[in-house]
């Protein structure tokens, strides 16, 4: 693959090798391996995992948010830039103007002493130059385009005034201000309830349309990935063991822990029958990693190959790859369901 | 006004006789938290707040069965749970289980319910003491209780630790220890040592990762064929109280509003709550769109300002006249109890037919 890709037909954001390291007293943790992956204009891409398999640790090293001493390297490619090697100064720019970010917890993303319009005014002014007067008519038409109701009065609220909700939306609208072209979002309905999930995740859908903005959604939760990604992902271990587009990932998945996930949930066998559980735990990544696949010790499919060396990610179908040996034996989902 | 002044009666027949076969018989359970006023709200003469979190909830549980309780956050559901075990006194309404008069029992006898009906709770990191070990912990409850002789306490401790699945020599050692999912086993096996009749799990796997919420509500489906528990299953998670329940209840905003056995209130959800909430639940499979029909519509209402009449009519799109001020009753039909003015016999005018069984999907 060409490192340098600036056409329109290319994809928007390229993530290569990206290796990140925490220092603990433990010893090094290394949290993301050799991760690679693109996404394309107007594309969902979902990472899914469990906790500790390093999705949001990505979403925040593509963005430069973690310190020193933490380590980051590889290549996010942006336009014709390294996001990792690019200047403070133009790392402000893009992260002000071009790709914004959402989070899980609204209540501490936002700040509680500003009220949601300054929040919003502060974002716009960044990156724009309009009269205060201009700039409060945009805000007000932000906050109505996330949905909120009676926006110009909302501007003057201060997040503790605002539901779980509204606050996602609220962080939305500020996301937004830039106008971004690229929107990470980490669990972003996670902390809400469901019709009230149900609600985000449109707007998301419908702001994706309206924009044609790419958003990275990071979630634990099959079936947001179902519903929203075009696209999805599977870490494991700091590791992408599966990327696929979600239909090909949901009839068939081609690696055993992906399998595994999607058999754990209740929908896979009778009511009241026993579930299918991945059995143990996910590796602790401050431990020396054994040798061969990482999924290995809790995988039903394991042979001596996949603990001899760690399985490479292959191409295994169109626009499907996977890190499995046995990506091509195992069976689909509803085979073992029935 | 309050809303608990139109509250007409509910489930008249059912209270009057209780059934040999009940665990729980909940009647009319009303619980209120006040709320902290300020200085200045006082001086301003701000009439005094109380969150209601359960507004009159009636419902009951069988022997050996395992009832769902689903419902988002400030339904009552939580609260509920603790009133059932004691942590919370009711301020109005009854409890039964098996007959006895859970609300007015003292000393011993409230000693012997507690043993009887025991209490798992969603946060194993906070539930478990965190300076005692897995050991010192079951034997507490073993010793409190007085389940076993002294000498008898050893075989007791191996053979709970192996029930839930835990290794033998995991009696030395402390709850830091342990992953999640192995200290959610701790709790269950706190919960066992006094060999319950009924445990109220309270969002018993929500903390876990999914790979390992399988294994634990496996190691419950087992306990409860092998020890003919009755199981409370309190959790927002549809899948998984579907996946285990005999029979659901949904509860908003501080009211049961339906109860049935758990399939036929899946697959045909009566209360427009019930159906908004089931139809919001992502799907897994994507050939089917869930994200298509329109959201419903609305924030939860804060259970301080709980909305007049049905407090869902104002997110409800089959609302009409009367909704905003009649409080429905649970009315039980064809196995299944609804409190919604679109099933009530006697209600106001209900709408043009057709409306009752089509899930929603407006324009």
């Amino acid at each position: 693959m060409s490192p340098v890709r600036t056409t329109s037909a290319g994809p928007l954001l390229s993530v290569r090798h990206l290796e990140t390291t925490f220092h603990t007293q433990r010893g090094p943790l290394h949290a993301v391996r050799d991760v690679s992956f693109d996404v394309g204009a107007g594309e969902v891409l979902g990472i899914v995992g469990e906790s500790g398999s390093g999705k949001s640790v990505t979403l925040r090293s593509i963005l430069r948010l973690l310190r020193p001493p933490t380590k980051v390297t590889g290549e996010v490619r942006w336009g014709d830039e390294n996001l990792l090697d690019v200047s403070a100064r133009r790392m402000r720019q893009v992260t002000g103007g071009e790709i914004s970010m959402i989070f899980q917890e609204p209540a501490t993303a936002l700040n509680p002493v500003l009220t949601v319009g300054e929040q919003i005014l502060e974002s716009l002014r960044e990156h724009e130059r309009l009269s205060a007067a201009a700039a409060t008519d945009r805000a007000a038409e932000l906050l109505d385009l996330v949905g909120i109701p009676s926006p110009r009065e909302r501007l003057k609220a201060y997040p503790h005034e605002f539901s779980g909700g509204m606050r996602q939306r609220a962080m939305i609208a500020i996301a937004l201000a830039s106008s971004p072209r690229l929107l990470l979002a980490d669990e972003p309905t996670t902390a809400l309830d469901v019709t009230i999930q149900d609600q985000i995740l449109k707007l998301l859908l419908r702001l994706r349309e309206q924009l044609g903005m790419s958003v990275i959604l990071v979630t634990h939760d099959l079936g947001v990935v179902a519903q929203t990604c075009d696209r999805v992902t599977v870490m494991y271990a700091g590791r992408l063991v599966e990327t696929a587009p979600v239909r090909a990932l949901f009839t068939q998945p081609r690696h055993a822990y992906t399998l595994g996930l999607r058999l754990s949930l209740p929908s896979s066998v009778g009511r009241r029958q026993p579930l299918k559980p991945i059995p143990g735990a996910p590796p602790d990544l401050r431990a020396l990693l054994p040798p061969g696949c990482p999924f290995a010790p809790r995988c039903g499919f394991v042979t001596d190959a996949c603990r001899a060396e760690e399985p490479k990610r292959r191409r295994v179908d169109e626009d499907h790859t996977s890190a499995c040996i046995h990506h091509d034996t195992l069976p689909a989902p509803s085979e073992v369901a029935a | 006004m309050t809303a608990a002044a139109h509250r007409p009666a509910v489930a008249t027949d059912e209270q009057a006789a209780p059934s040999a076969n009940a665990a729980f018989e909940i009647d009319g359970l009303v619980k209120t938290f006040p709320v902290q006023r300020t200085l200045f709200d006082r001086l301003k003469g701000e009439p005094k707040l109380a969150v209601r979190a359960l507004d009159g909830v009636t419902l009951r549980a069988e022997r050996g069965e395992t009832l769902g309780i689903v419902g988002e956050s400030g339904c009552g559901k939580s609260t509920l749970s603790r009133c059932l075990v004691r942590l919370h006194e009711p301020d109005a309404g009854s409890v039964h289980y098996r007959g006895d008069d859970v609300l007015a029992l003292q000393g011993d006898a409230l000693r012997r319910y507690h043993r009887k009906v025991q209490m798992i709770f969603q946060d194993p990191y906070s539930s478990l003491n965190p300076r005692m070990s897995v050991g010192q912990i079951l034997r507490e409850a073993l010793g409190v209780h007085n389940m076993r002789p002294p000498k008898a306490i050893p075989e007791r401790l191996r053979e709970l630790l192996d029930m839930v699945g835990l290794p033998v020599d995991s009696a030395d050692r402390m709850p830091h220890e342990f992953s999640g999912g192995q200290r959610q086993r701790i709790g269950i096996a706190r919960a066992l040592a006094l060999e319950p009749e009924t445990l109220v799990a309270d969002e018993l796997v929500s903390a876990l990762d999914v790979s390992v919420q399988a294994q634990v509500i496996n190691l419950l489906l087992e306990l409860q064929e092998r020890l003919h528990l009755t199981v409370l299953f309190v959790a927002h998670d549809l899948r998984l109280v579907r996946h285990i329940s005999h029979r659901v209840a949904v509860m908003y905003l501080g009211r049961v509003v339906e109860v049935g056995e758990t399939e036929a209130l899946f697959h045909d959800p009566r209360h427009p709550y019930t159906r908004a909430l089931l139809s919001a639940a992502p799907s897994l499979d994507p050939e089917h769109t869930t994200t298509t029909t329109e959201a419903v519509r609305g924030e939860l209402p804060s259970p301080l300002r709980v909305p007049s009449g049905c407090a869902f009519h104002p997110r409800c799109s089959s609302a009409f006249e009367g909704c905003n001020v009649r409080v429905p009753g649970l009315v039980e039909r064809d196995g299944r109890e609804c409190a919604c003015h679109l099933f009530d016999p006697d209600g106001a005018v209900a709408p043009a037919s057709g409306v009752e069984r089509r899930p929603e999907v407006r324009p």
